[in-house]
């Protein structure tokens, strides 16, 4: 069944074309890393699944329902930067998804706030902040701000899951174990993850699928005339995950 | 030795040297009172010491004979009140506002203009229109104050709501938030900080407006006490009375600045705490 699904999707910005024919269907369960050069529309795409753009031409589905072109609660979304509440203590951060089910107050009151936070308390631990409950954002470390970044992202428990290159400004070590955190938690929770990500071994580690976005077709004069589209699409079995990527598609990005 | 550029005054050091100018200040008005009354035994312009704690003694410990009430006390109550309400609703209006213009696109395209048009009209220039639409009494001081410091504090908090950075904005809608909650929950408590930053600024121009006002028609405050007393040269009250309004807007700059710091420790990193 596919979860998410682009129509001959096209992104124009005036006579620049971002984004071009842009026809995908993306598996529910499935892990699709994106990669491609910096420029290419690997933002714009996920800004589309996210619902903070709309397409200029085609259409975008959800489980066969037309996206909303706004944010929302069956996206959960977690960016390189800025993505928890500087304001708020990571229990209060993992808590907030809950407490916005209070429309006018976004505060929950007796049973119901107890239930939020021992929910909020498991993801913590889950995700191994669970000795860190009461700390404000900026008094962790890159690495356990990402983390509190999925939890805070996985206690609505989303639909689809996107990655705006979640690991990029983490130390190659702290990587490794974000990586492993991930995986973990796209196995335990039957995720569906779109991954945009700048590192192509990254890639391949995590992916069920690699999709690469760059343009088909050039034209020197006027290159803003052609868009980019999903130029490379390979589904990665297990045995396919181990091997290094194609180097064509290295040399690409 | 050590450069200019690292050495650093250590402990009671740094205070002795942050209070040695104020001495030195102290000690010149002394020298120059104590030179003018050598020759002038009654002159006015610099009064001595003792002059001027016999004219506190007068003003804050003893009753008017006229209307039974101890000046300073009447002064004081008079323009504190004036200034609370003035800026207590500026600051109400503010919040509204800024959060308004700094969340909203709407907002911000239609009230930003007028918004920044209001901020540049110089508010003394107004005080006659207010004197004219509000009489002479507390309602034109209170508007001028408001009117004085509002535009700005708008602005400055809308600034700052709209660099809230967007990941946070769709963040919050991603969980689930409506544009009621992102207000209240992600752009509010964020802005409440920014939000005492720009009352602590807007503190001295609020002085200036009251002051004016109550310079220009008044019957009781601390304004309208200076500029009586102006016309008889008593500047063993004026003086006092400025030290007075200094501890009080000083007063009023600490606690505002500790109450930011005890109740949002989220905005002041470890190492400032």
């Amino acid at each position: 069944m596919g979860a998410l699904t682009f129509r001959n999707v096209w992104v124009e910005y005036g006579d620049k074309v971002v984004l071009e024919k842009l026809d995908l269907k993306i598996e529910d369960k499935s892990f699709v890393s994106i990669v491609g050069p910096s420029g290419a529309g690997k933002s714009t795409f996920l800004r589309l699944a996210l619902g903070q753009e709309a397409p200029t031409r085609g259409a975008i589905d959800l489980d066969g329902e037309p996206l909303r072109a706004e944010p929302g609660p069956d996206r959960g979304v977690v960016f390189q930067k800025y993505s928890v509440f500087p304001h708020m203590s990571t229990l209060q951060n993992v808590m907030f998804g809950a407490e916005c089910q209070a429309r006018f107050t976004g505060r929950l009151f007796g049973r119901r706030r107890r239930e939020a936070r021992e929910a909020a308390v498991a993801m913590l631990e889950h995700v191994g902040l669970g000795d860190a409950l009461a700390v404000y954002p900026r008094e962790l470390s890159g690495g356990m701000q990402q983390r509190l970044a999925i939890a805070q992202a996985l206690i609505t428990r989303p639909r689809i899951l996107l990655l705006d290159e979640p690991f990029g400004a983490l130390d190659p070590g702290v990587r490794l174990d974000m990586h492993d955190l991930i995986l973990g938690l796209w196995r335990e929770h039957g995720l569906t993850i779109l991954m945009v990500t700048h590192d192509i071994k990254e890639a391949f580690k995590l992916g069920t699928r690699v999709l690469g976005i760059d343009k088909r077709r050039r034209d020197p004069q006027a290159p803003h005339r052609y868009g980019s589209t999903a130029v490379y699409d390979l589904p990665l079995d297990e045995k396919a995950r181990k091997k290094p990527p194609p180097p064509d598609l290295a040399a690409a990005v | 030795m050590r450069r200019l550029l690292n050495a650093r005054p250590h402990g009671g050091g740094g205070l002795l040297l942050g209070l040695l100018p104020i001495l030195l200040l102290a000690i010149v008005y002394l020298a120059a009172s104590g030179a003018r009354h050598a020759e002038n035994p009654r002159d006015r312009i610099l009064p001595t010491p003792a002059a001027m704690a016999a004219a506190i003694q007068t003003m804050a410990f003893e009753a008017d004979p006229r209307t039974g009430e101890i000046p300073l006390v009447a002064d004081t109550t008079a323009s504190l009140r004036r200034l609370a309400i003035g800026i207590g609703l500026a600051t109400a209006t503010t919040l509204v506002l800024g959060l308004s213009v700094g969340l909203l696109p709407y907002a911000r395209t239609g009230l930003g203009p007028v918004i920044t048009t209001i901020s540049v009209i110089p508010p003394i220039a107004v005080l006659p229109i207010l004197f004219i639409a509000f009489g002479l009494g507390e309602t034109a001081k209170i508007v001028l104050i408001f009117v004085g410091i509002t535009p700005v504090m708008v602005r400055d908090l809308a600034a700052h709501v709209s660099a809230l950075p967007e990941e946070q904005l769709v963040k919050a809608q991603t969980l689930g938030a409506n544009t009621w909650l992102v207000a209240i929950r992600v752009a509010l408590p964020q802005a409440l900080p920014r939000l005492i930053d720009a009352l602590r600024l807007a503190l001295c121009p609020a002085w200036v407006y009251l002051i004016s006002a109550e310079a220009i028609a008044a019957d009781v405050g601390l304004g309208y006490r200076i500029f009586l007393v102006r016309r008889y040269l008593a500047m063993d009250i004026i003086l006092p009375y400025v030290a007075w309004i200094t501890l009080l807007a000083v007063a009023m700059d600490l606690s505002l600045f500790l109450l930011s710091r005890s109740a949002f420790p989220w905005a002041y990193s470890a190492r400032n705490r």
